[in-house]
């Protein structure tokens, strides 16, 4: 569409034409003259002031009535006019709002990134989405000297941008421990010394620690009111659920973790996530836990980062590709 | 100030003598039809400004002229409890969220100056003009 002169002349051609036709394609004209003037931030009683112009050039003998009537119907429309060109400056506030995000999203993501280890033994597979810009679900690697490895999957309770700056806190203080190999039962009692004296008290989070021994095959592990994680049992084909009694981090300052271990044996899997990935909902209906299960038992021969992949997709289809929640997954399997 | 002409705003119908002696001002300098309607509507806003938080106050107008150009200057002067937050008011959707009109951002956009003082406890005078063109 070539564009319209967006001035008195052309509109009332326009209209003379249309009152003489009833023609389509005059309306059609209107539609491209209204929509242009938008674009031009023409404002309603600009619109009115150039019909009754136009009236005044058509119909000279147009009475006095029935101009005057012009006056009142501009005073009707001032608002709509004014309404609009707030929605304007809105609309421009939005984008530079999103884009703002944008940015801290990326920042978000450099400052919490953590490389997934290649180890001899154990095949690592993890994946981090989160439901909106910012991500409120954390996890983390780390590999001590004596080559055993750390894995923290954490929740924040709360979502969007306050949920993240928090998990940047949790991540700073794990950093900061000592590199000597603590036991996932300190560690989550450190984290939860921070979190209590750092966090505003209406802030929680959840956290898994675990702690995988290479040399002896053994998975300890505390939780802080985490979700429960499966450990699948390659010689029974079964998962269980697995966790371990403590509070979430930051409710008490004095909370005791207790600590739990398994004995991982060849092909036997461990599976850690956040409530993301157990409260994945089907509409209005929460998805049964065996589902989940499901998909990892059909991927389980498959290496661990393409279970969690598959997973991820399975599940995202089902939520119509817009996650409800942040999704962590991480799959642990022992492959020698 | 010389030619200046105020209305004093008490009750809710004040805001149209306010608003008739804005237009009369606004026809004598020139102003067409459109812009006569957005200064009234600008005029609508600051006086119910005054009448819904300040309780009373006055409006005044003055035809101004300079060499280059002619205009119509509007003061709202209130001795109200003042605005403390001049950023809230001035923030688009403010006003609007609350279903109370244009509110001051409107002002600013139906005219072509606008200046706010106020001082919590002593009150608010805004200023604001619209040139012809």
């Amino acid at each position: 569409m070539s564009t319209l002169r967006l001035d008195l002349e052309n509109y009332r051609d326009l209209l003379e034409e249309y009152v003489r036709t009833k023609d389509e394609r005059a309306l059609y004209q209107a539609e491209q003259f209204s929509k242009q003037s938008m674009q031009q931030n023409i404002s309603p009683e600009e619109i009115i002031n150039i019909h009754l112009r136009s009236l005044q050039e058509i119909y000279p003998e147009m009475p006095q009535l029935i101009l005057d009537s012009f006056d009142f119907l501009m005073e009707t429309m001032m608002s709509y006019g004014l309404a609009y060109q707030e929605f304007q400056s809105l609309r421009e506030k939005q984008l530079e709002l999103k884009s703002e995000i944008a940015v801290a999203a990326n920042m978000q993501k450099t400052l919490l990134s953590t490389v997934k280890p290649e180890m001899e033994g154990l095949d690592i597979g993890a994946m981090s989405v989160p439901s909106k810009q910012m991500n409120g679900d954390y996890h983390h690697f780390v590999m001590d000297d004596e080559g055993s490895l750390g894995v923290a999957v954490a929740d924040v309770i709360g979502k969007g941008v306050p949920a993240a700056l928090c998990m940047s806190m949790i991540k700073y203080a794990m950093d900061s421990f000592p590199e000597l190999r603590m036991d996932p039962k300190y560690i989550l009692g450190s984290l939860n010394r921070v979190v209590e004296r750092n966090v505003d008290s209406n802030m929680f989070i959840t956290m898994m620690y675990g702690m995988y021994n290479t040399e002896d095959h053994t998975f300890s592990y505390s939780s802080a009111g985490h979700e429960p994680g499966f450990y699948y049992s390659k010689a029974r084909d079964e998962f269980e659920e697995f966790s371990a009694p403590g509070l979430v981090l930051g409710v008490s300052e004095d909370s005791m973790y207790e600590q739990r271990q398994k004995q991982v044996e060849k092909g036997d899997m461990i599976v850690l996530l956040t409530d993301g990935v157990t409260e994945c909902r089907k509409g209005d209906e929460f998805i049964e836990q065996e589902e989940i299960l499901e998909v990892i038992r059909d991927n389980k021969d498959l290496p661990s980062q393409e279970i969690v992949e598959n997973v991820y997709k399975y599940f995202e289809r089902l939520q119509d590709f817009q996650l409800r929640d942040d999704f962590t997954l991480i799959v642990l399997k022992r492959d020698v | 100030m010389k030619d200046q002409s105020c209305v004093y705003i008490k009750k809710e119908w004040d805001i149209v003598a306010a608003r008739q002696m804005g237009r009369d001002i606004a026809i004598k300098v020139g102003f067409g039809t459109v812009d006569q309607a957005r200064i009234a509507t600008a005029i609508s806003e600051l006086a119910r400004n005054i009448y819904l938080y300040a309780g009373a106050g006055k409006i005044c107008f003055e035809a101004i002229e300079t060499v280059q150009k002619k205009g119509i200057n509007i003061k709202a002067i209130d001795e109200g409890p003042g605005i403390s937050d001049l950023a809230q008011v001035m923030e688009d959707g403010y006003s609007t969220s609350g279903g109370l009109g244009a509110g001051l951002p409107g002002v600013k956009r139906l005219m072509d100056e606008f200046d706010i003082i106020s001082k919590s406890g002593e009150g608010t005078t805004i200023e604001s003009t619209k040139w012809l063109r």
